[in-house]
């Protein structure tokens, strides 16, 4: 299975990885060796296997609706690259929402 | 087709879809024990697990699985015996973990309705089914700021990780109005089960709209315009004004273009409410792959029977069961239901309290309608601090049917019960009400009847609703007549000198 | 008394009876550190201060007859992928070297609790992804055996400082072999506990559904020690199990007689260094000697772990290292270029706006290439019409290999095998390419996939003088037989008990 560099630079944006030229050429032939290395999967017929999403069998975890202290505005920024005090700062969002 | 019997045809078929999100009326997050509190300063009601900082990881409120398992109940849906959440990821800065725990495949819910019913009719009462109902978490706060020259966006993440419904409809509504009806409906129905506060300014209620149209075709074959998804209403009534906006603007597109659904992507629109326009929206392509996959730090859930059956037996009667039954018990109309039941539980509580106590539903439904809600949106404030309690109302009634006074002495005597909080009594001697004595009663007949010869004239001649003329002139002499027995000496007098 | 001498069991118990102060334990090991970390770099931050401080607050209360925990002044190194409050937390990466939680894990707010010393936290993979500690911003560790070898990974540092008693026990964390490869390589006893036993909170993520954080010591005693003390149920971890925690330490004693220990033919193919073959057997037939039978059983999906790990780690790991954005933590690119709202474009992708060139940049800068490539794969087999072929089949395999195990211990009661095919390699051999690095893992990774625990320890020396590592696994909870079969097997020997021929000094 090879991946075209065209495929590689979509993957990029959907990641949000900057490559430069050099990058996106080395992962292009690296994913596709590996991509080619992980469909050794495709020997085993899964039809009637279900997914296991959880390695054991936990269900019905919850918590009760009581308040914990929060950190504070200080402690919540702290580690933030740019802020003002009350809130975090990144360059400016264009449009409306991320999600549809 | 008979042309003699053919229905006029309309051009289009409106076509409405509605997403709405509303948030879970709890103390705390959806995975952290965080505040959900509005109006907080910014940044005060975060922790790891909000703000998603490394190592964090979510555990599920009970309450708010409760809460959306009443709010799907109550909307006829089928809860799933086995559920899961899932991760939705995309990159946004007031999604600080870079994915936000959603449902995707196995939602807690699906295949539910609620139906809309307008009183005066306007139109049929319409079933919208509901596709599912899911619980997800909310994202933070990004707005815009242009100081200093420089575009930043300012993040809050305060609203990150609150708990969200989301209920998606099929496309059954068939007008704007219809859409704003339904919203009114569900937001009750929510209020009522103590879900939600349903708050569009708060924005704890959010909705997005799907519209499109259907056009009839000559040759019997039925065109589709693209859908549109709308976007930014804030409040039911926006909601209508967007719709009826962007009904119109498809039609004259379609008119101009003939494009068809499946010719386009699907377009987003944004509602600008100041000048009454949707606009297109910036078509992000990549933000449509969610690569939604099983949430490995969530466990699933599983809702036994037994639990299902404690949490219905748990939920209070919804608006349309209370309309019902308050329209069979008390022999209201299904308006006077309908007007009473918007107003909230403890309205609707005062009202059968009264109504009992009253010994009817028509008279109590009146003079809740004319005169208790008047006075509370002159007021202000909730019935529950209405200073006149169903008794002390239930008293004046009675007084009133009695005939001690009529309906409007009555309505200023009520007014000042509001005002001073005293009882009917109270307020009947502060005003030096007293029933006018039968003396004194035959004097003043005597003397108007002496005064209106024209009057005895016409009652003698057979006209007796002549003597009602008379009533204003005795009340401005005795405010304290009554109407009813005054009108009766009267009539007695003249009868007695006709002979 | 030398500290770098004694068991954590015996520390512990030296400090109990005031024959060792915490104090004079800690500066023996910090000393250490400052003399051996410049040849093997174990060690991204030293935290000599804290430590000294927290031993004197013991030594205090010990003198004032207060009651002390169960691990008082005992040194212990922490990899640096667990949160420790106001501690810089780095995963070795340039993404987060200078990032300070406001909170401890789980597991090192027990260990404080338990009066144990942290010493520092140690060098790793970068973000939990690799198995040879190459994959670190802050350079490679070296392992102590022959400093031109990899001590393995991800856990190399933890590793490597125990096996230069730098530090009596170290916490690594293990999502495909991250725990046992290492200990394996180094020659020293590491245990990944079943997943859940330890609770993920303050863990920072790799590959949610894997992880789990695990003792590295000189025995498998020491193990059981600190296990009793980190183990446990946590409200704040939903996939934390609830179940007792027993008295591993009380639990070692009793003999092997009637344990049943699974062989898998299919281990000893063409790959498996002879050596290590050779030294495997032998530690079948100490075990067998002990009174274990050993049955030959079958794995028929083996061969499809690696393959089935690569897909699911990656996956999850994608989705966990989003929040790496440079938008609330971590590191940011310098803005002022994107600032102008320029569209700029580095190299053939162009971008929509400041804001996205801020996540590109900023995480094209932070991460390395190894990171880079796992975020790659994940968001591929993920993303739009590949996620039916790859990371739902690949859920699917999980499962067969998790009958595997179960169908397996239907016989048996322990798995007995190779760690790894190769005793240590040199830095820089496998480093070209990925897919030679991935398959370090083949033995360790099925335990991972299935969620049961397992353990390594040595159990011989090449000829040429490096560590050979044996691995036993078990049934979900069963830590209690890993750590008496793993004991018996160190009364018996004493390869645990060496030390490199270098000491560091």
């Amino acid at each position: 299975m090879t991946l075209s560099r065209q495929d590689v630079a979509k993957v990029g944006m959907l990641a949000k990885l900057a490559l430069s030229d050099v990058e996106l050429d080395t992962m292009t032939s690296e994913l596709s060796k590996i991509v080619g290395f992980v469909s050794l999967l495709d020997e085993l017929d899964t039809t009637s296997v279900e997914p296991l999403a959880h390695p054991l069998d936990t269900q019905n975890v919850f918590r009760d609706d009581v308040p914990a202290p929060s950190l504070s505005t200080a402690e919540a920024l702290q580690s933030a690259p740019r802020h003002d005090g009350q809130y975090f700062l990144v360059p400016a969002v264009l449009g409306e929402s991320g999600a549809a | 087709m008979n042309a003699a019997n053919a229905p006029t045809a309309a051009p289009y078929t409106t076509i409405v879809g509605l997403e709405v999100h509303l948030q879970l009326q709890t103390r705390t997050k959806l995975f952290c024990g965080c505040s959900t509190a509005f109006g907080a300063p910014p940044n005060t009601q975060v922790c790891p697990v909000c703000l998603g900082l490394p190592g964090s990881l979510p555990v599920m409120n009970r309450a708010a699985f409760e809460l959306a398992m009443k709010a799907a109940l109550s909307l006829d849906c089928t809860i799933a015996s086995f559920t899961k959440w899932d991760r939705k990821n995309y990159f946004y800065p007031d999604l600080p973990k870079g994915y936000q725990i959603s449902q995707f495949d196995l939602p807690f819910s699906s295949s539910g309705s609620l139906e809309v019913v307008d009183p005066k009719g306007t139109f049929a009462p319409r079933t919208v089914r509901i596709v599912r109902v899911h619980l997800e978490e909310d994202a933070g706060k990004s707005m815009h700021d242009d100081t200093a020259g420089r575009a930043d966006s300012r993040i809050d993440l305060n609203r990150a990780g609150t708990p969200l419904c989301e209920i998606v409809t099929e496309p059954d509504l068939r007008s704007p109005q219809e859409a704003r009806a339904w919203l009114n409906e569900l937001k009750l129905l929510l209020e009522y089960l103590g879900v939600s506060d349903c708050n569009m300014q708060e924005g704890s209620l959010r909705v997005d709209a799907n519209v499109n149209l259907h056009i009839p075709e000559a040759s019997g074959r039925i065109a589709k315009t693209p859908i549109v998804e709308i976007k930014n209403m804030n409040s039911f009534r926006s909601v209508e004004r967007a719709l009826i906006y962007e009904v119109a603007r498809q039609w004259e597109e379609w008119q101009q273009t003939r494009a068809e659904l499946g010719t386009m992507p699907k377009q987003t629109r944004g509602w600008d409410d100041p000048a009454g326009v949707t606009r297109a929206q910036r078509h992000k392509e990549e933000s449509s792959d969610y690569r939604y996959f099983p949430e490995p730090d969530l466990v699933p859930v599983t809702v036994p029977p037994q639990q299902l059956a404690a949490v219905r037996a748990s939920m209070e009667s919804p608006p349309k069961q209370l309309r019902q039954s308050l329209q069979s018990q008390w022999n209201i109309s299904a308006y006077d239901a309908d007007v009473l039941v918007n107003q909230g539980r403890d309205l609707v509580a005062y009202f059968e309290t009264l109504a009992s106590q009253v010994g009817g539903g028509k008279v109590a439904s009146n003079w809740m309608q004319q005169d208790v809600l008047r006075m509370l949106k002159e007021r202000g404030g909730a019935i529950a601090d209405f200073p006149v309690q169903p008794a002390g109302l239930a008293d004046l009634i009675a007084r009133v049917t009695a005939g001690t006074f009529d309906t409007s002495r009555a309505r200023e005597i009520f007014a000042e019960m509001v005002a001073s909080g005293r009882s009917a009594a109270d307020v009947v001697g502060a005003m030096e009400i007293a029933a006018v004595g039968e003396d004194e009663l035959r004097d003043l007949c005597r003397e108007l009847l002496a005064r209106n010869p024209k009057i005895v004239a016409d009652v003698q001649g057979g006209k007796e609703q002549a003597a009602a003329g008379l009533i204003g002139q005795a009340r401005k002499k005795n405010a304290n007549v009554n109407p009813g027995e005054f009108r009766a000496m009267c009539l007695e007098m003249i009868r007695a000198m006709g002979r | 008394m030398q500290p770098a001498e004694l068991s954590a069991v015996d520390i512990v118990a030296a400090v109990r009876q005031g024959d060792l102060s915490a104090v004079q334990c800690a500066e023996t090991f910090l000393n250490r550190i400052e003399a051996g970390n410049g040849s093997i770099n174990a060690f991204l931050n030293v935290d000599r201060e804290g430590a000294l401080a927290c031993a004197a607050k013991i030594d205090a209360r010990r003198r004032a007859g207060q009651p002390i925990g169960p691990l008082a002044g005992l040194p212990v190194a922490v990899k640096d992928v667990l949160c420790t409050a106001n501690l810089p937390t780095t995963c070795a990466s340039k993404m987060l070297e200078h990032f300070r939680p406001p909170y401890d894990a789980d597991t090192v707010s027990r260990l404080r609790q338990a009066d144990a010393v942290i010493v520092g936290k140690t060098n790793m993979d970068e973000f939990a992804m690799g198995g040879s500690n190459e994959n670190s911003a802050f350079g490679p560790v070296r392992n102590p055996w022959d400093l031109s070898r990899a001590p393995g990974g991800s856990s190399g540092g933890s590793a490597a400082c125990v096996a230069a008693d730098m530090a009596p026990v170290a916490i690594g964390s293990d999502t495909g072999g991250s725990i046992r490869q290492p200990a394996g390589l180094c020659g020293i006893t590491g245990l990944k506990p079943t997943y859940g036993r330890v609770s993920r909170r303050g863990l920072i993520a790799f590959a949610s559904s894997l992880d789990q954080i695990g003792p590295m010591a000189r025995s498998a005693a020491d193990c059981a020690l600190v296990l009793e003390t980190i183990a446990g149920h946590d409200p704040g971890d939903s996939t934390s199990l609830v179940a007792g925690v027993p008295r591993y330490t009380e639990l070692l004693e009793q003999p092997l007689t009637g344990v049943r220990i699974g062989r898998v033919p299919d281990h000893f193919a063409e790959g498996l260094d002879p050596e290590v073959a050779k030294g495997v057997e032998e530690a079948f037939a100490v075990l067998k000697a002990a009174g274990a039978t050993v049955l030959d059983i079958r794995m028929p999906h083996a061969k499809y772990g690696v393959p089935t790990y690569y897909l699911i780690a990656p996956c999850e790991a994608s989705s966990n290292l989003a929040r790496y954005d440079g938008a609330h933590y971590g590191r940011r690119c310098e803005e002022a270029a994107s600032r102008k709202g320029s569209r700029a474009s580095d190299g053939p992708i162009a971008y929509d706006s400041p804001l996205v060139e801020m996540y590109c940049r900023s995480r094209g800068e932070g991460f390395g290439p190894e990171v880079k490539r796992r975020i790659m794969l994940g968001t591929y087999a993920l993303s739009a019409g590949y996620y039916d072929a790859y990371y739902a089949k690949a859920m699917k395999v999980r499962r067969l290999i998790r009958q595997d195990y179960l169908d397996a211990f239907e016989h048996v009661d322990l798995i007995g095998g190779p760690v790894s095919a190769t005793p240590a390699f040199k830095l820089g051999e496998k480093t070209g390419d990925p897919l030679a690095m991935y398959l370090v893992d083949l033995y360790t990774v099925a335990a991972n996939l299935a969620g049961i625990g397992g353990i390594s320890f040595p159990c011989g020396f090449t000829k040429s003088g490096l560590p050979i590592g044996f691995q036993l696994q078990a049934p979900a909870l069963g830590e209690p037989l890993l750590l008496r079969a793993s004991d018996r097997f160190q009364r018996l020997t004493d390869w645990h008990l060496r030390r490199p021929k270098k000491p560091v000094r």
